[in-house]
C-alpha cells in the first residue's frame, strides 16, 4: 500500500472515530466519560484536517542514515515535565495529610486526598517513569542495534499516544473515572487505549532488534523487552472487565474476592517487578557504563541477573495478601520467591556498581556518576527492606503502616528517581548535540537535595510506621486495645511534616534540574560538527 | 481429578522441575567455553555507533 491510500483509509478511521466521540460525548452517562470523548473528537478531528491537509502531499522520505532521535528529545521533556508535575502533586497530598485543612471545602470531590493520590502515582509511575522509559528504550535500542527505530514514524505515534492515555487517565481520577485498583485505576476504553499504544511500542522495540547490525543482542535491551512484553501480558490479564454501559466509564471486574485481589497484586507487584525494576535496569545496564566510559563489570553476572529475575519475579505478588483468604500455601510461596529475589537484585546492584572499578576517582568530579551510584544504592537498600518485609512475621507489622509507603518512595525516589535525572543528564547534551552539561554545581545541588530530601522521607516513614504498628496492636493487662486509630494518627503529626519537607526538597532538586537541562540547551557550546553534515534540526 | 487439583500438582512437580533446568542450563551456557570472548565484544557493542546508524555494508555477520 502506497502512503497515498494509506492516507485515505487513515481519514475513514479517523472520521469514523470523531463521529462515535461526537455521538459518545452527547450520551455521556458520566462526567469523565463525557469529557473523555471530547477529547477523543478534538484529537481525533484534529488529526483527520492534518491528514486532510498533508493527502497527495509527496511524503517526506525517511533518512534512514540517521537515528530517530527527535522523538526521543520529545521524551526527554516529558519527562521532565511529568516528573515535576507528579513530585508537586505528591507534595500537596502529603501535606493534606498532615494538614487535612488543604482539602479546601471548594475543591471537595475533586482535588481532595482521596482524589489527588492516583493522580500522583500514576503520575510519578507512568508519566514520569514511563515517559523515561520510553524515551531511553528508543535511544538505547537503535544505538545498540545500529538501525533506526523501525515503523517509520510509528515511533511518534507511541510518543503521543501515551501522553493521550496520560491526560485522560488524571483527569479520569479528578473527576472520579476509576476501577479503584491500585496502580491500575483507569478505565476500560482508557486501557484499550494503552493495550493499542503499549503493541506499537512492542512492535517498533523488537522491529528494530530484528533489522540490527549488531551481531548480539545488548543485556540492556534484554531488560526492556522483558518490561514491555510483561507489562504488556499484566495490564491485559488485570483489566478484564466488562462495561456496564459503551457510553458511560464505569465497568465490572470479571474475577471477584480473593482472585480479583491476587489477580491485582500479580499485576501490582509485577508493575513493581517489570516497570520500575527490569525497565530501569535496562536503563542501569546502558547509561552507568557510558556515564562510565567503562564496560559493565561482568557481562556473564548480566545474564545471569536477567533470567534469575525474571523467574523470580513474577511470583513474589502474594506477599501483599498475608493473613487475607487467600490460602496461607499461596503467601508463603511469595513469601519465598520474595526472599530468593534478593539475590538477583544485589547481583544486579554489585554489577552496576563494580563497573566503576578503576574509575571509582570519576565519583569526585561527576556529579551524574554520583547520582547513578546513589541510584544503585538506593537499589541495593530498597531491594533488602522489600523481601525483609514480605516476611509473614514482618508484614504483621509494617502491613498497612507507612512504612510501606517510605519503602516504596526509597525505591521510586531513590532508585527510579536518581537514575532517571542521570539518564536525562547524560541525555540532553547528547541529543541537542552540545558539549557538556550547562552547570555541574547546579547538578550537585540537585544531588544533595534529592538526596537528603529521600533521607528525610524514608526515616520519617519508618519512625511513623513501626510506631504506628506498634501501637495498633497494644494491648492492656486485660487484653484491651490502648489506642484508637485517632490517637496514632496525631502521633504521626510531626513526621507527616518532615515528610513533606523531604517532598519540597526532590522538588526543588528536579526544579533545579529542569533550569540545567533547559540553560544546556540554550546556552552550553555547541559540540564541534562532525566531519560529514548534519541536518538542521 | 479436578482442574485446579491437576493444574496445582503439575506446577510443583514437572513444571518446577522444567523451569530449574532451564534455569540451571542458563548457567552452563553463560559459563561455556569460548563465551568471554563473546560477552567483552557485546559488552563494549554501546561505545561503536554512537552518532549514527552502521551503514549497509557492515550487515550482520
Amino acid at each position: 500500500m502506497n502512503t497515498g491510500t494509506l492516507n485515505y483509509a487513515k481519514l475513514v478511521g479517523l472520521g469514523l472515530v470523531t463521529l462515535f466521540a461526537m455521538i459518545a460525548a452527547s450520551y455521556a452517562r458520566d462526567l469523565a466519560y463525557q469529557l473523555h470523548m471530547i477529547i477523543f473528537m478534538l484529537v481525533a478531528g484534529g488529526l483527520f484536517l492534518v491528514t486532510l491537509r498533508n493527502t497527495d502531499e509527496p511524503a517526506k522520505p525517511i533518512p534512514m542514515d540517521e537515528y530517530f532521535d527527535s522523538v526521543v528529545r520529545a521524551g526527554v521533556i516529558a519527562t521532565a515535565f511529568w516528573g515535576v508535575v507528579g513530585f508537586l502533586v505528591g507534595v500537596v497530598i502529603a501535606f493534606q495529610l498532615a494538614f487535612p485543612v488543604l482539602n479546601f471545602e471548594w475543591a471537595e470531590g475533586y482535588a481532595n486526598f482521596g482524589r489527588l493520590r492516583p493522580l500522583h502515582t500514576s503520575a510519578v509511575i507512568f508519566a514520569f517513569g514511563g515517559n523515561a522509559l520510553i524515551a531511553s528504550s528508543f535511544f538505547i535500542v537503535q544505538r545498540t542495534s545500529a538501525a533506526r527505530l523501525w515503523g517509520g514514524n510509528l515511533g511518534w505515534f507511541v510518543f503521543w499516544g501515551y501522553q493521550l492515555f496520560i491526560v485522560l487517565a488524571a483527569t479520569g481520577y479528578l473527576l472520579g473515572g476509576t476501577q479503584s485498583k491500585e496502580y491500575a485505576e483507569p478505565e476500560w476504553y482508557v486501557d484499550l487505549w494503552l493495550t493499542i499504544v503499549w503493541l506499537a511500542f512492542l512492535a517498533t522495540f523488537l522491529g528494530t532488534i530484528i533489522r540490527r547490525k549488531e551481531p548480539h543482542i545488548y543485556v540492556a535491551n534484554w531488560f526492556l523487552l522483558a518490561f514491555i512484553v510483561t507489562v504488556a501480558m499484566l495490564h491485559v490479564v488485570n483489566n478484564i472487565s466488562i462495561p456496564v454501559s459503551i457510553w458511560g466509564s464505569k465497568s465490572v471486574q470479571v474475577f471477584s474476592g480473593v482472585q480479583d485481589a491476587m489477580v491485582q497484586w500479580w499485576y501490582g507487584h509485577n508493575a513493581v517487578g517489570f516497570f520500575l525494576t527490569a525497565g530501569f535496569l535496562g536503563m542501569m545496564y546502558y547509561f552507568v557504563p557510558k556515564q562510565a566510559e567503562r564496560p559493565v563489570f561482568s557481562y556473564k553476572l548480566s545474564i545471569i541477573h536477567f533470567w534469575a529475575l525474571i523467574f523470580l519475579y513474577i511470583w513474589a505478588g502474594p506477599h501483599h495478601l498475608h493473613y487475607t483468604a487467600l490460602p496461607d500455601w499461596a503467601s508463603t510461596l511469595g513469601m519465598v520467591f520474595s526472599i530468593v529475589l534478593w539475590m538477583p537484585s544485589w547481583g544486579g546492584m554489585i554489577n552496576g556498581l563494580m563497573t566503576l572499578q578503576g574509575a571509582w576517582d570519576k565519583l569526585r568530579t561527576d556529579p551524574v556518576l554520583r547520582m547513578m551510584v546513589t541510584s544503585l544504592a538506593f537499589y541495593g537498600m530498597s531491594t533488602f527492606e522489600g523481601p525483609m518485609m514480605s516476611i509473614r512475621a514482618v508484614n504483621s507489622l509494617s502491613h498497612y503502616t507507612d512504612w510501606t509507603i517510605g519503602h516504596v518512595h526509597s525505591g521510586a525516589l531513590g532508585w527510579n528517581g536518581l537514575i532517571t535525572f542521570g539518564a536525562l543528564y547524560y541525555l540532553v547534551p547528547v541529543l541537542w548535540k552540545r558539549e557538556r552539561l550547562y552547570s555541574l554545581s547546579l547538578v550537585s545541588w540537585h544531588f544533595w537535595l534529592a538526596t537528603i530530601g529521600i533521607v528525610l522521607y524514608a526515616a520519617s516513614m519508618w519512625v511513623t510506621g513501626i510506631m504506628e504498628g506498634l501501637m495498633w496492636r497494644e494491648v492492656d493487662a486485660n487484653g484491651f486495645l490502648v489506642n484508637s486509630f485517632a490517637d496514632t494518627v496525631s502521633a504521626k503529626f510531626p513526621m507527616y511534616v518532615v515528610r513533606g519537607l523531604g517532598g519540597v526538597l526532590f522538588l526543588g532538586g528536579a526544579l533545579i534540574m529542569c533550569y540545567n537541562l533547559w540553560m544546556t540547551v540554550k546556552a552550553a557550546p555547541a559540540k564541534a560538527p562532525l566531519g560529514t553534515a548534519v541536518p538542521a534540526e | 481429578m479436578e482442574t485446579y487439583t491437576f493444574l496445582r500438582e503439575f506446577a510443583d512437580s514437572w513444571m518446577l522441575l522444567l523451569l530449574f533446568i532451564i534455569f540451571v542450563g542458563v548457567w552452563f551456557w553463560v559459563i561455556r567455553p569460548g563465551s568471554s570472548k563473546i560477552h567483552s565484544e557485546a559488552a563494549n557493542m554501546i561505545f561503536r555507533n554512537d552518532e549514527r546508524p552502521a551503514p549497509k555494508e557492515e550487515a550482520k555477520k
